[in-house]
């Protein structure tokens, strides 16, 4: 297992959990929850600088960029321009080009708008940007982001933050059979279980923020998802049992008494 | 000379620099990304980008987020 690396964008990683750092009740909790997990990646918010209280606390001084890769996303973004902007100034801030693209529809499901999404991956990458993208679970237009140039493809179990779990295994499945690159879940994971059944349908790696930070002990939940991509990693690779329509016992009909 | 600063009118005795200005408000130029008029300022500009009146500049950061 230890050899078990996936690689993204030319960079080596063993974690398959990538986790948010938003909605926990502060910094502290969230460093904790992120040495929990075991994650290697986390993704971060850019926004601006408080000008009136200076003494805020700073996500850098909890959680290190030195000790995990950023990964800067374009949450809130509903244009192609807003999100190229905010990623120049991340690229910028943090000194790589590794992101996380997301550009949204409508305020209530936080739907991607797929063609925007397409529309800014294609200027991002001309600007030399490593891209892994958010999109809906849809395999046409997962290739066509694979195409683009995407070096990861990142559909929804499910609207984000709603927890629901995996909505449509058939289509993850459908996005993992076709990718020359890694795929992973982004969004809808509410706990392990969810979780592994990503890793199970061949995923790469899952990406979540609010089953951890909304959980009612964020820690926990965090050793809890560490170990369901691991769990789940290893079933996919181990290969599942067929499924039968009957029983079938597990201990030998002969000697019966 | 006034200028705009993450969306605040801010008055500035000219002349003025990215890096004056930073350590006015207290910032650290290695935690934050700034930008000028829609342009991103390299951090090693920082020192020769000379602000004029009317600009508007962003100061941004990295906060928690999914």
């Amino acid at each position: 297992m230890t050899d078990d690396t996936f690689e993204i964008a030319g960079r080596k990683f063993s974690s398959r959990l990538i986790i948010g750092t938003g909605k926990y009740k502060d910094y502290a909790e969230n460093a904790a929850a992120a040495e929990a997990s075991g994650a290697e990646i986390v993704t971060v918010a850019v926004r601006r600088v408080n000008l009136t209280d200076r003494d805020k606390p700073m996500l850098v001084d909890y959680v290190s960029p030195e000790k995990y890769t950023y990964l800067p996303n374009t949450a809130g973004c509903f244009t192609a321009e807003d999100a190229i902007r905010t990623l120049r100034l991340a690229r910028e801030a943090g000194g790589w080009d590794l992101v996380k693209l997301e550009v949204l529809s409508d305020q209530k499901t936080l739907y991607p708008d797929m063609a925007e999404t397409l529309r800014a991956a294609e200027l991002l990458i001309k600007e030399g940007f490593q891209v892994m993208v958010y999109c809906t679970d849809d395999p046409v237009y997962a290739r066509k982001l694979e195409e683009a140039g995407c070096c990861a493809i990142m559909p929804l179990g499910a609207p984000i933050g709603s927890g629901l779990g995996i909505q449509n295994p058939v289509n993850i499945r459908l996005i993992v059979e076709q990718a020359k690159v890694p795929v992973l879940v982004d969004a809808g994971v509410g706990t392990a279980s969810d979780a592994a059944i990503a890793m199970e349908l061949g995923c790469d790696g899952v990406l979540l923020n609010t089953a951890i930070a909304e959980a009612k002990d964020p820690i926990r939940m965090a050793r809890a998802m560490k170990h369901a991509v691991i769990a789940g990693r290893e079933a996919y690779l181990a290969g599942r049992m067929g499924r039968k329509k009957y029983a079938d016992p597990s201990s030998p009909l002969a000697g019966l008494i | 000379m006034k200028i705009t600063v993450n969306g605040e009118a801010r008055d500035l005795p000219a002349p003025a620099t990215v890096d004056g200005l930073l350590a006015d408000l207290g910032l650290e130029p290695r935690k934050i990304a700034v930008e000028r008029n829609l342009e991103i300022v390299p951090k090693s500009a920082f020192g020769s980008t000379e602000l004029n009146d009317g600009d508007r500049l962003e100061i941004v950061q990295f906060v928690g987020g999914g």
